[in-house]
């Protein structure tokens, strides 16, 4: 066990885990951010898709040892009101079904924005790929992709 | 208008009963989610100071604000806005007026509250309507004796009551005191859907909300003060059982607390019908976090043994019957040969009209085929988790579950403990698909929380969920057709089986439509165990049945959208047999609306479509799939859909719905199998086990719904059954291969050459 400070959505909290223990156990046992799913541990699924500075990670393979002083956003700091324009455009398209799946590709494509504000609808394929959603709203969420891109993000 | 009898027992009147602003209090609330949905975007919203239960269905707060509970599980269906828009548009309340809360599992209060078979909106479209329309009346009643007029005086629109004749208006929140104290009517009007408001008229999610801004919502969320987490351990394969166990190691690991065995069904206990279980005799380890007991669970050392041949007596709702589990480890290729064997056998007749064995005798043209599919997981993206907190006077549980009321007797057994000191809370649910009916983790849960005496959170890693399964069976369908010499069908056979169950629907098209006709069905003993997965038996029916006709259309030199007309318009004018499920007119309508929408017939260089439709779960669809080549691969460019359900309450999150509902069935036609070898399943993670993903979807999906008054039938399960051959047929016209085998990427060779 070792403490661990944490730069986590702008505010420095601190965990006192094991130094192999994932960011999305350590994000959802021990500091009660929930939002950031647990769906495979392998790396398949997305839906533990965090921000660790401009990067979308897997945070089921990234130990707590392994992120230092960079800064990590989850779902609950992409913005202070739910008002990030990929969140509004999410609404505006009424995108989840169960809803599960929904913070990790909400991260994957806030992070693909953030790097190319206009993207193709092969690019978003392409970075969204990783993101499974078993109810199957990939149209919808695309749509949602391409109505932020298109307000700037 | 109708009049309607009111149905609602007096124990959903509760009178009077005042609650703080806020709300019931909900066991999310230290997380502060308690607050009801859209409790963030009213924020600028003075809350009630006082609220006013009329019903179970709905509480009035004294500022007109109106809280409708939402009485069964949601997983991703949208009822949770769904079936407060029909009671709201009965009370006639302005939408934005309308704070939505998940009601919690209360057979008395709620009676059904059932997540599957596309049965919630048909099954709650009256009660619903009556909820609302009660609170309406006996509103309109308070706002009569007020004035001191003739309660037929009074009007009502978006929560305020009027009085023309006096010139006098009130908000539903100044008569709500009163109301809540009034006798409930005995009969009380309900609109004419012309009239409706708000159903028909899409709304937004209540949740979405919070789902964008990853607030607690999903079962695996639940938080409790000191609630340590419980892993299982299960047999490695299905046909073994634990012999012994040794944790000297997994309790030496960091953070663990106690190791336990459970034992979540006794053998000779008389099952239920979803108390279906493989593995009853399990491990749990638990401790304080959930990587710990991630980490220990793989130090637990397991000895495991073969289990002996076996039954147990089930109750089918009321029908006892003896169940036989075989003993040994079984394969996919073993299912595949034993169904193999079965293409020259007969099964057991279901249904015979006129003379079959004759008319294939004389027939001038026969086609035969035979279609399987592999097993399934549901694979829903929350695995299986379970919070529960027993202690010896009562039992409060709470996670992901569509049958709470099929678990609670199982669970009130194996707890000792009677059904009313049970409480179990509704958590959203990241999926479901038949899986969640089925609760042996809720009464996992509640076995180790009362052997540790702790409040435990059960949770299922990927590979628990993958491999501890109550999986979407494999199953075979032969058809044989006859056409005659102006080929015309004149007979059809259809003998169809599956491990462990027959997919045979006898009475559905195209039953009805031919003379002869012969329906037989076989099944072969399993002891992997299978359940419900969205459109049960139909998800395999459809695609072989409706792949076969277009094989049958092609033979008869027809366009198969005009040739499956004409076997309805026969079943429609002059029906063979009375027993058929299916209403001719709405499968041909489904089609009608397809052909027109989809623009069929029009030819576009390299797009090659295929058509299906298909009845069930009362409810009618039909697709058009428009497929492209990509070098040697065929994609999927567009999906045109029809559907007929009735009245459709919610009409964007309907098409939401069927829009998944292609890729789904898309998904699973090309990629989706759940292979065996030994007994244990050859897909463990979404490594090995392959679901649709984001460049595979197709590129557009159109959702028509067909427009009619019929009361909802179901929306959740008819648009995925025809997709798998829609697909088929349309892969069929541009690359000359038909695909008899699911899944299409990896199809095997015909059972028969």
């Amino acid at each position: 066990m070792a403490t661990f400070t944490l730069n986590i959505n702008g505010k420095s909290l601190t965990a006192d885990v094991d130094p192999n223990t994932p960011m999305l156990w350590v994000l959802r046992d021990h500091l009660q951010l929930v939002g950031t799913k647990y769906g495979c541990g392998i790396a398949q699924c997305g839906a533990c898709t965090i921000h660790l500075g401009d990067n979308a990670v897997r945070s089921c393979q990234l130990p707590v040892s392994s992120v230092g002083d960079q800064e990590i956003t989850t779902i609950e700091g992409l913005s202070e009101n739910g008002d990030h324009p990929v969140q509004k455009a999410w609404l505006e398209v009424d995108v989840p079904q169960c809803g599960y799946c929904q913070a990790g590709q909400i991260m994957s494509a806030s992070a693909l924005l953030n790097e190319n504000p206009n993207p193709t609808d092969t690019e978003i394929e392409s970075a969204m790929n990783g993101n499974i959603c078993r109810c199957g709203t990939y149209l919808r969420i695309k749509k949602a992709i391409k109505m932020a891109a298109g307000k700037g993000s | 208008m109708t009049r309607v009898k009111t149905k609602i027992g007096r124990r959903a009147f509760i009178k009077n009963t005042s609650l703080a602003g806020g709300g019931l209090v909900l066991g999310f609330s230290w997380l502060n989610s308690c607050k009801p949905q859209q409790a963030e975007s009213l924020a600028v919203r003075e809350m009630p100071k006082e609220w006013f239960e009329i019903n179970a269905y709905l509480k009035i707060g004294d500022n007109g604000l109106v809280t409708i509970m939402s009485p069964n599980p949601e997983f991703g269906q949208g009822v949770i806005t769904a079936m407060p828009m029909i009671v709201a548009d009965e009370l006639d309340v302005a939408w934005k007026d309308v704070l939505v809360e998940q009601a919690n599992f209360n057979a008395e209060d709620y009676g059904w509250q059932f997540t599957g078979g596309s049965q919630g909106i048909r099954r709650r479209w009256e009660g619903l309507r009556m909820a609302g329309a009660t609170a309406k009346q006996m509103l309109k009643q308070a706002a009569a004796n007020t004035w001191q007029v003739p309660v037929s005086e009074i009007t009502v629109s978006e929560g305020m009551l009027h009085h023309s004749a006096s010139n006098r208006s009130a908000g539903y929140g100044k008569m709500a005191a009163q109301a809540a104290t009034l006798e409930v009517p005995e009969e009380v009007p309900l609109k004419d859907p012309r009239d409706f408001t708000i159903i028909g008229h899409s709304k937004k999610s209540v949740e979405n909300q919070k789902i964008i801004t990853g607030k607690p919502l999903f079962g695996i969320d639940y938080q409790f003060d000191d609630a340590l987490v419980a892993m299982v351990v299960h047999p490695p394969a299905f046909g073994l059982q634990l012999k012994s166990y040794d944790d000297s190691e997994a309790r030496s690991m960091p953070g663990i607390v106690d190791v336990v065995q459970i034992k979540t069904l006794n053998t000779g206990q008389t099952r239920g019908y979803f108390d279906t279980n493989a593995f009853t005799d399990l491990v749990a380890v638990v401790g304080k976090t959930t990587w710990e007991v991630m980490n220990a669970k793989k130090q637990l050392k397991a000895e495991w043994e073969p289990i002996a041949d076996s039954t147990f007596t089930m109750d089918r709702f009321g029908t006892e019957m003896e169940v036989e589990v075989p003993s040994g480890l079984e394969s996919t290729e073993m299912h595949y040969a034993k169904m193999n064997e079965m293409v020259g056998k007969s099964g057991t007749t279901v249904r015979k009209d006129g003379t079959p064995e004759a008319a294939f005798r004389n027939a001038s043209k026969v086609v035969e085929k035979t279609y399987t599919c592999p097993f399934l997981a549901h694979n829903c993206m929350e695995p299986m988790n379970f919070f529960a907190n027993v202690t010896e006077n009562e039992a409060n549980l709470a996670g992901p579950l569509q049958a709470p009321g099929l678990t609670e007797g199982t669970l009130a057994a194996r707890l000792g403990m009677p059904a009313e000191k049970i409480n179990i809370e509704l958590t959203r649910m990241g999926g479901g698909f038949g899986r969640r009916a089925y609760g042996h983790y809720a009464i996992e849960a509640a076995l180790i929380s009362q052997k540790v005496e702790k409040p435990i959170k059960l949770v299922y890693s990927r590979e628990d969920d993958m491999t501890f399964g109550i999986y979407r069976p494999s199953y075979q369908a032969t058809f044989r057709a006859a056409l005659d010499e102006n080929n015309q069908m004149i007979a059809f056979h259809v003998k169809a089986g599956g491990i462990p169950e027959t997919p045979l629907f006898a009475n559905r098209f195209p039953a009805g439509a031919v003379d002869n006709y012969l329906a037989e069905q076989w099944e072969i003993n399993s002891n992997i165990t299978i359940g419900a997965f969205r459109a049960p038996r139909s998800n395999f029916m459809a695609g072989a049945e409706q792949s076969f006709m277009d094989e049958v259309a092609e033979a008869a030199g027809k366009d198969p959208i005009e040739f499956r007309l004409e076997l309805l318009e026969r079943a429609k004018n002059d029906p063979v047999g009375g027993e058929n499920d299916y209403e001719p007119d709405r499968l041909a309508g489904v089609l009608k609306l397809v052909r027109e929408k989809s623009g069929w017939g029009e030819t576009k260089p390299g797009v090659h479509r295929g058509v299906a439709a298909y009845f069930c779960h009362n409810s009618y669809a039909a697709h058009v799939i428009d497929v492209v080549m990509k070098g040697e691969n065929p994609t999927v460019d567009k999906v045109v859909c029809a559907i007929d359900c009735g009245i459709v309450i919610n009409p964007e999150a309907a098409s939401n719905m069927a829009e998944g509902a292609a890729v789904d069935g898309i998904g699973n036609a090309m990629y989706g199998e759940l292979t065996f070898k030994d007994g244990a399943t050859e897909q463990t993670n979404f490594d090995r086990y392959k679901i649709i993903r984001h460049a595979e979807a197709p590129k557009s999906v159109e959702v028509h719904f067909v427009q009619n008054e019929i009361d909802p039938t179901g929306l959740g399960e008819p648009p995925f059954p025809p997709v798998f051959a829609a697909l088929a047929n349309a892969i069929y016209q541009a690359t000359g291969k038909r695909h008899y085998h699911q899944p299409f990427m990896s199809d095997r060779s015909a059972p028969v050459g």
